[in-house]
């Protein structure tokens, strides 16, 4: 197995215990490892009764169409359907590992039909599962990085294993790639976004640095997906370069205005309430200048916002603020002024407070930026993965781009993500991709070696 | 650390806490904590308390060390409930005996013991030691220490220590007391305290939202929640033993020693084995826990409570075995020794966390009546 997240450890579990000798080799050291699974919460899975962890039922059918829909149908239809029918599974498969699932009845979860929490979230699976996979005899390898690969007639001849320092020669009757995206490679998001790639953050793992896709793309892998696309979330500006994870999100910008570096706005910030808004802002700022933008609240928004990682950057004018950000103060008083002039009160109950005769408009929430003191959360664009990945077939074997699979090399996670969504997300998609196609390689690994 | 550098660490994880929420299946901490977003002294002070030191948040964290937020939440709390001790105790100025508990807990016992000792002779008669040879008859434990000196020796530090602990505890209610509701109108408050005693009885903020604690490290466990049940219930039979021993000589007119088929000897007895087990069991998840989320100062006074409870227990066992013995008299004066060294140690150890505890408990509960009014 090369990785150490749940793809991983699903399929190194599956393949054990099918009799297999399996080895994980993980990239990251011990405490940081697991790839994004230590940052994941939740899983999407169909169920066709109600679960003390799903409310309601959420049959295949509408799972799949809900894929289809969201990732503007670049879902592959075969795969698709397979994904959906075999995440029924993950429940029972979880709670059999030892991995505690949240009982909804405790509350303090959204209303959860479509996905199931993990207690605890992603890193108490991963600390359950690899204690399960350390008493069932998978080894396990920390700091170990699995380079150059070489595919030779349809085989995965050899690649080489690092170590401590020490390069080995690696040579498995099978290998799963469970390794995930590209989206901590500085280099690769330069390629494809430019300058602009240095103004993002990146969300998750620094270990995810695509070092093997690429090798095996340049290999004759069929690659599949966008790799110009990324999937990016708004987050606090000041968040550290890597692994900041959930709670860097910026949540509230319903509640006010979003300039960018010249104070100028761009975007109805009232047009999205839902989670979606979280990568509608990602993408936008990633088109912006200095890829930065400017959440600007007034005492009224800052009581309605959230609890956030970093204290708003606050003060008593627009002026003192503009001072404190480098934007032209002038401008932003100009904006500020402007959007109050524009702002209407509801008429009747089921409007809202909106703008008029702006561009762009507020069309919800729109109220008047008056009360001080006022505060701002600074927002990046922060990469949580990457679109281009291995294309594989119904039995998790990785293509080739000239036909035919590789029969010795399989895929799982968010390396073969993009067969299901080249583009788009839903919420709790990555971890059960990573938990269906994990058991799938790893079912499908063990075939291939016992036969 | 400082008390302002301790507010400030709690405040800085919780406040990411605040922001993540991936832990709040585990106990009714990080929704209380998502309550109160200010996180002012009196917050910190109710949040600790409400912390029952599973330590599963720090297992399941994203973002514990070495991430560069390095939020360990079971460690902070921790320092803040020990603050939260040293913030109530009284009179103030014992507040070191919190801090070095094992010192003060040798010292207070070999004082009361020798205490003790100086008493036995004090009251001997001139023929000197009376008890030497065995002697179990009626009364023998009297013809050590005379019946009204050992009640003194219960009632005077007990009265004490009731009262340092009711004024500490008096003041915590005080300081993390609800307002009231927004309404201004207070909620039923029998509601609040049956459920505060459900949560007391099941432990059910160490049930980690269903799996247990993560007692030793990253494997949950309910051993800890049971051990300190165990050690609850040795508690409870002890203070039964008193109360049978006490209507046995004014209600039946009978003396001491009891015989070993009597209510009081059963009760005690049954008590003092609850008491060792629940001591070595908890000493040993102690002794073997993975240090990282764990706070040095309140492992010092973990650790010289259940020493003392150790002593207390096993002196008293020790003199039931060899009641017929001539080691009676010094096993009793060691054993009332440590008890009046537990009687007089109440608010200064490890004990005291008991009433923070409840009140914390029952402020949650206030908090959980009024929010289902509110929604109702």
């Amino acid at each position: 197995m090369i990785g150490g997240g749940a793809a991983a450890l699903c399929a190194a579990i599956t393949a054990r215990r099918a009799g297999c000798s399996v080895l994980l080799a993980e990239q990251a050291p011990e405490p940081l490892r697991g790839g994004n699974t230590r940052h994941s919460r939740n899983l999407r899975l169909s169920h066709e009764a109600p679960t003390p962890f799903t409310s309601g039922v959420y049959p295949a059918d509408e799972f799949w169409s809900e894929l289809a829909r969201a990732t503007e149908g670049t879902a592959d239809p075969v795969l698709g359907r397979l994904f959906v029918e075999r995440s029924a599974e993950l429940k029972d498969w979880l709670i059999e590992a030892g991995v505690p699932l949240q009982p909804i009845a405790g509350g303090g979860l959204p209303e959860s039909r479509r996905t199931a929490f993990l207690l605890g979230g992603g890193k108490t699976l991963l600390n359950r599962l690899y204690a399960l996979a350390e008493q069932l005899g998978v080894e396990i390898r920390y700091g170990c990085e699995i380079r150059d690969p070489v595919i030779e007639d349809g085989r995965l001849a050899t690649s080489t294993a690092r170590l401590d320092g020490t390069s080995y020669p690696s040579t498995p009757r099978a290998v799963i790639a469970c390794c995930g995206g590209a989206q901590a490679n500085r280099a690769w998001l330069r390629r494809h976004w430019g300058a602009a790639a240095d103004g993002f953050i990146n969300r998750g793992t620094p270990f995810a640095d695509g070092e093997l896709l690429e090798s095996l793309l340049r290999q004759g892998v069929q690659p599949v997906g966008d790799p110009k696309a990324a999937y990016l979330v708004a987050v606090d500006a000041r968040s550290p370069a890597d692994d900041g994870g959930i709670a860097t999100r910026v949540r509230c910008m319903p509640e006010g205005i979003v300039v960018d570096a010249h104070g100028r706005r761009r975007h109805d910030e009232g047009g999205d309430t839902a989670s979606t808004r979280y990568a509608l802002w990602g993408q936008r700022l990633a088109e912006w200048p200095d890829q930065i933008g400017y959440l600007i609240l007034d005492a009224r928004g800052l009581r309605a916002a959230p609890p956030a990682l970093y204290p708003p950057i606050q003060a008593d004018s627009l002026d003192e603020l503009a001072g404190g950000l480098g934007i032209g103060s002038a401008t932003l008083r100009a904006t500020v002024a402007d959007y109050n002039a524009a702002v209407r009160a509801p008429t009747d109950e089921r409007d809202d407070w909106h703008t008029v005769g702006l561009d762009p408009p507020k069309s919800r929430h729109a109220h008047p930026l008056i009360e001080p003191p006022f505060g701002v959360y600074p927002m990046r664009p922060g990469i949580t993965f990457t679109y281009q990945g291995l294309a594989v077939d119904e039995r998790a074997r990785v293509r080739l781009a000239a036909g035919g699979v590789v029969e010795n090399l399989f895929a799982a996670g968010m390396i073969m993500a993009p067969n299901l969504m080249a583009r788009g997300y839903v919420s709790g998609l990555a971890l059960s991709i990573g938990l269906v196609f994990g058991r799938l390689a790893g079912e499908e690994a063990a075939r291939h070696v016992r036969a | 650390m400082s008390a302002p550098e301790i507010r400030a660490e709690a405040r800085r994880a919780l406040g990411i806490c605040d922001a993540c929420g991936y832990c709040n299946g585990f106990c009714d901490l990080f929704e209380a904590a998502r309550r109160r977003p200010a996180l002012t002294e009196a917050d910190l002070a109710h949040l600790a308390n409400l912390c029952h030191a599973c330590r599963n948040c720090f297992h399941a964290c994203q973002y514990a060390p070495p991430h560069v937020f390095a939020v360990n939440v079971p460690r902070a709390l921790a320092r803040m409930r020990h603050q939260s001790y040293l913030d109530h105790v009284w009179p103030r100025s014992f507040a070191p005996l919190l801090n070095r508990p094992m010192a003060t807990v040798v010292w207070v016992t070999l004082g009361a013991i020798l205490l003790l000792f100086g008493l036995m002779l004090a009251f001997a008669p001139a023929a000197g030691m009376p008890t030497l040879d065995a002697d179990t008859d009626a009364g023998a434990f009297y013809r050590v220490l005379p019946w009204t000196a050992m009640v003194w020796i219960g009632v005077l530090p007990l009265g004490w220590s009731a009262l340092a602990i009711g004024i500490g505890w008096h003041r915590y209610w005080k300081l993390t007391r609800p307002e009231g509701t927004a309404a201004g109108e207070p909620v039923q408050p029998g509601r609040a305290l049956w459920s505060a005693l459900a949560d007391i009885l099941d432990l059910r903020n160490l049930r980690g939202g269903g799996p247990g604690c993560n007692d030793l490290d990253a494997r949950f466990s309910h051993w800890r929640r049971r051990l300190h049940q165990t050690l609850l219930s040795g508690l409870g039979l002890s203070f039964a033993a008193t109360l049978a021993a006490t209507l046995y000589h004014h209600g039946l007119g009978l003396e001491a020693p009891y015989p070993v088929l009597s209510a009081p000897v059963l009760l005690g007895t049954l008590g003092g084995i609850a008491l060792l087990v629940a001591v070595l069991g908890l000493g040993w998840i102690e002794w073997r826990a993975d240090p990282a989320p764990l706070a040095p100062e309140a492992r010092r006074l973990d650790r010289a409570f259940l020493g003392l409870v150790f002593v207390v227990a096993g002196s008293g066992l020790a003199l039931l075995v060899w009641r017929a013995t001539p080691a009676m008299a010094p096993l009793l004066i060691v054993h009332l020794g440590t008890v009046l060294a537990f009687f007089l140690l109440l608010p200064y150890s490890k004990f005291v966390h008991s009433g923070y505890r409840a009140i914390a408990l029952v402020r949650e509960s206030l908090d959980r009546v009024s929010i289902r009014r509110d929604s109702a």
